[in-house]
């Protein structure tokens, strides 16, 4: 082989043992690191199954927040999008905007009892600010119950 | 009065710029001497009017003129006056308006300190960057202008400064990211001016070396200081947290890092030329993909910008032009720029293309991470969303880097064009051999317990240091003393050295922090002690204290070192005035081996709170490693060849093997 064709054929070897490594890295990343984003009414319908990894988002519901007299860091909160709830536990320090009637989100699992376990809270850094998965969310359960209210308004002559 | 004024100057500043985009290059094409000289002149009027507008912009914050509409939601009668100034880029606006000052910082840089190059090709260079400052004013001007008044409402107090940015490494932070990303828009403007005139050889990269370095160190040294300010003032005691808006400064720096080793192949081999050009423009096209990221909103993120998506859509507008010409330019010309020089399997160029493309392949992972969620939602819909967390960037960057570390190691005792790999194993046997006994026995030696993640890391700094120590000893072997040895290296050695060296201590505070921090999250009355280590920590209870624009609730954490009073730590809760905010302040203790960290969590109850207690081992030493790495940046730009020996370089022998278009090169760059 000439030399110019063989520093060629190096070139692709080590770019396409680079991609075949960096597909197989990637392939394990998004097994690992990818979470699925779920709304209280998702959860409420069934959506979720065992026990994956997911984030949920949602408002703090007002007067649900409990975090005194358990033990530990431990608090329990009602996440809602004012269609479905979900309970969540948390163990830990929560963020500074952290607050009831707030938007919030959560990474976690859902456990044998419909209770979600937070492995970590998120809350943004800014007063007025919502996510827009939860904004979104919000508006799809607003929809929902829209189209409830209707159903029922129609039953009724 | 004033404001007016800085309005003015903006629009000047608008119009010289337009004025530089077209005449100089103009000038090129027609062989204008007086129009090409013309850049120099207009890129110094462009800097002055946007020193204007800035010290404008300052003198209303300075001055509390809430009529200005940016100031009046920026800041309030009680901020300290240093916060003021601050505040000038501490929302989207005034953020931009010092991108800009410092786009025609540069731009004034490179007119001043290019007196050696050909006109022709500062012409280019200055049209190029006068094109991008044209884009971004006019951007700033028509949606997002800082001078915007409310004359008929004043409000007669302003809402306050975002109080996470109330803080000494904000005040720096953004000038020094901003001064590295805009940076790489000179690396940008001469690869389009390589690519305009076909002309791309040894001096271009000579010339283009200490603008990219300089960029990369500026960007190192923010990004740097973004993550400290994030380790102090987000209270979770985090150093990284692979958040989009981190994602998208780490990306230019990853292929600014790539550039400034392709660059030093293009010099000194004229080879991956056109490879070489194509990271020039990624570097630069990422850093305004960052702005747009995190300006426009598309990404939920920590870091919270005004967010408007009809600015987003403009700027992305500006984005696609900017980036889709550069492209389609490349795409024209690129085969012009050829390079021609071979080098075998086992050389130093092979060396240097398994790091680009190990930087390369990390970058684009980190994009994909980043925009996976947009691409998922557009796929699919909105009611499928998807999240990407920090498993899944850990999986794939830190394999990357342990191979990138290797390869480093192999690299610095590898030769140009051909080595033998004779002459690699005599110069590693010694190296390998003591970084896999030490790496094995030190971690043994001092935790007792056998990790392997630790040992590899060990072992693979050990590598690192021995290899640039080795090479030290090596290089100076055979000079007359080791003295004078040490002095006849050149700067640009020592700074690659210095920088390879501050990735060994920056390895070794990221791998020791992540795996023998002890974190514990507490629920503490009054009186209570936890003991981490040698460390106990009391409790003694929360006080309120008043700060100049906040009322602070105040904790006493006396601490205790094997029984002996250490010191007293205060972390706190500060709720601002102005926005009812409440803040995490946290409380620590830096030293050089071991932070202490404390954060007050949240009441609960009884005078009960939740505190925040981590001894976190070597964390200085990731702060310290990549201002070791900026450092090594800064010295390699003053190495003296990029400032005596002017034109006459292109003769040299380190030009590369004279083909046909670089003989043309060399001698158009003598006339």
């Amino acid at each position: 082989m000439n030399p110019i064709r063989k520093q060629k054929l190096l070139i692709v070897g080590v770019i396409l043992g680079g991609a075949a490594v960096a597909t197989a890295l990637l392939l394990l990343a998004f097994n690992k690191g990818l979470n699925a984003f779920f709304t209280p009414t998702e959860i409420a319908e069934g959506k979720v199954t065992g026990t994956q990894n997911i984030r949920i988002g949602g408002m703090v519901k007002k007067g649900s927040l409990l975090k005194e007299g358990l033990q530990g860091t431990r608090i329990e909160f009602i996440a809602t999008d004012f269609n479905e709830d979900v309970p969540v536990v948390y163990t830990g320090v929560l963020p500074d905007l952290f607050r009831e009637g707030q938007g919030v989100m959560a990474d976690g699992h859902m456990d044998a009892k419909g209770v979600f376990q937070a492995d970590s809270i998120l809350a943004k850094h800014d007063e007025n600010y919502m996510s827009s998965e939860v904004k979104a969310a919000m508006e799809a359960a607003k929809n929902k119950q829209a189209a409830k209210t209707v159903a029922n308004g129609g039953a009724q002559p | 009065m004033i404001p007016e004024l800085g309005n003015f100057a903006l629009m000047l500043a608008l119009c010289l710029a337009l004025l530089q985009a077209v005449l100089p290059m103009a000038g090129t094409y027609t062989n204008s001497q007086l129009w090409m000289g013309l850049g120099r002149p207009l890129s110094a009027g462009i800097w002055v009017f946007m020193v204007l507008a800035f010290a404008c912009l300052a003198r209303s914050f300075l001055h509390d003129d809430f009529s200005v509409a940016y100031v009046a939601r920026n800041s309030n009668t009680e901020l300290p006056v240093y916060y003021k100034f601050a505040a000038v880029w501490g929302a989207h606006e005034g953020s931009l308006l010092l991108w800009v000052l410092i786009l025609a910082s540069w731009g004034y840089a490179v007119s001043l300190l290019s007196s050696k190059l050909p006109l022709d090709i500062v012409a280019r260079v200055l049209s190029v960057m006068a094109m991008i400052t044209a884009g971004f004013l006019a951007f700033m001007i028509f949606t997002s202008n800082p001078f915007d008044r409310m004359l008929l409402n004043t409000p007669t107090e302003g809402t306050d400064l975002n109080p996470l940015l109330q803080d000494f490494g904000l005040t720096v932070h953004p000038p020094f990211l901003y001064m590295g990303y805009v940076g790489f828009s000179v690396a940008f403007a001469f690869a389009i001016a390589a690519l305009l005139t076909g002309r791309l050889d040894a001096a271009w990269a000579r010339w283009t070396r200490p603008w990219t370095n300089a960029a990369w160190a500026f960007l190192t040294v923010g990004i740097t200081l973004g993550s400290w300010w994030s380790y102090y003032e987000l209270g979770w005691g985090g150093w990284w947290f692979w958040d989009p808006v981190e994602n998208v400064s780490f990306m230019p720096w990853l292929v600014g890092t790539a550039l400034i080793h392709s660059l030093a192949v293009t010099e000194k081999r004229g080879v991956f030329k056109s490879w070489t050009v194509l990271l020039a423009i990624s570097a630069f096209s990422l850093s305004m993909l960052g702005a747009f990221i995190v300006r426009s909103g598309v990404i939920t993120s920590v870091h919270a910008f005004a967010t408007d998506p009809e600015r987003g859509m403009v700027l992305l507008a500006l984005l696609l032009v900017i980036i889709g010409a550069s492209l389609c330019l490349y795409a024209i010309r690129a085969p012009v720029v050829k390079g021609s020089a071979s080098y075998a399997a086992n050389s130093r160029e092979v060396f240097l293309l398994i790091n680009n493309i190990l930087l390369v392949v990390a970058t684009a992972m980190i994009l994909l991470g980043t925009l996976f969620p947009l691409i998922h939602e557009a796929i699919y819909g909105e009611a499928n969303r998807m999240s990407v967390g920090p498993p899944y960037y850990n999986t794939i960057f830190i394999p990357l880097m342990a191979l990138l570390a290797f390869f480093l190691g192999v690299a610095t005792f590898s030769r140009w064009k051909k080595t033998s790999l004779e002459h690699l194993k005599q110069n590693l046997k010694l190296v390998l051999l003591a970084s896999v006994v030490l790496g094995i026995g030190l971690p043994l030696l001092v935790t007792s317990s056998i990790n392997p993640a630790i040992m590899l890391a060990v072992g693979l700094v050990l590598w690192i240091v021995f290899g640039v120590l080795k090479d030290i000893l090596d290089k100076t072997a055979n000079k007359d003393s080791r003295l004078a040895g040490l002095l006849g290296l050149g700067r640009s050695y020592y700074g690659m050295q210095l920088a390879h060296f501050g990735v060994a201590v920056l390895i070794t505070g990221v791998c020791l922090t992540s795996h023998y921090s002890i974190e514990q999250d507490v629920r503490m009355k009054p009186g209570d002690s936890v003991s981490i280590g040698d460390y106990s920590f009391e409790f003694g209870g929360v006080v309120e204290r008043k700060g100049p624009n906040y009322d602070a609730q105040s904790a006493t954490i006396n601490v205790s070192k094997n029984g002996k009073a250490y010191r007293v730590m205060n972390p706190e809760k500060r709720k601002y005035h102005a926005r009812g905010d409440v803040q995490t302040e946290a409380a620590i203790d830096t030293g050089f081996f071991r932070d202490l960290f404390t954060a007050l969590g949240d009441p609960r109850g009884d005078d009960a709170w939740v505190v925040r207690l981590h001894v976190k081992p070597f964390v200085f030493w990731i702060w310290l490693g990549a201002f070791l790495m900026a450092a090594g940046g800064v010295l390699a730009l003053l190495d003296r060849r990029y400032r005596y020996r002017p034109v006459l370089l292109a003769q040299t022998t380190e030009a590369p093997s004279a083909t046909a278009p670089d003989a043309v090169m060399a001698k158009v760059v003598n006339s």
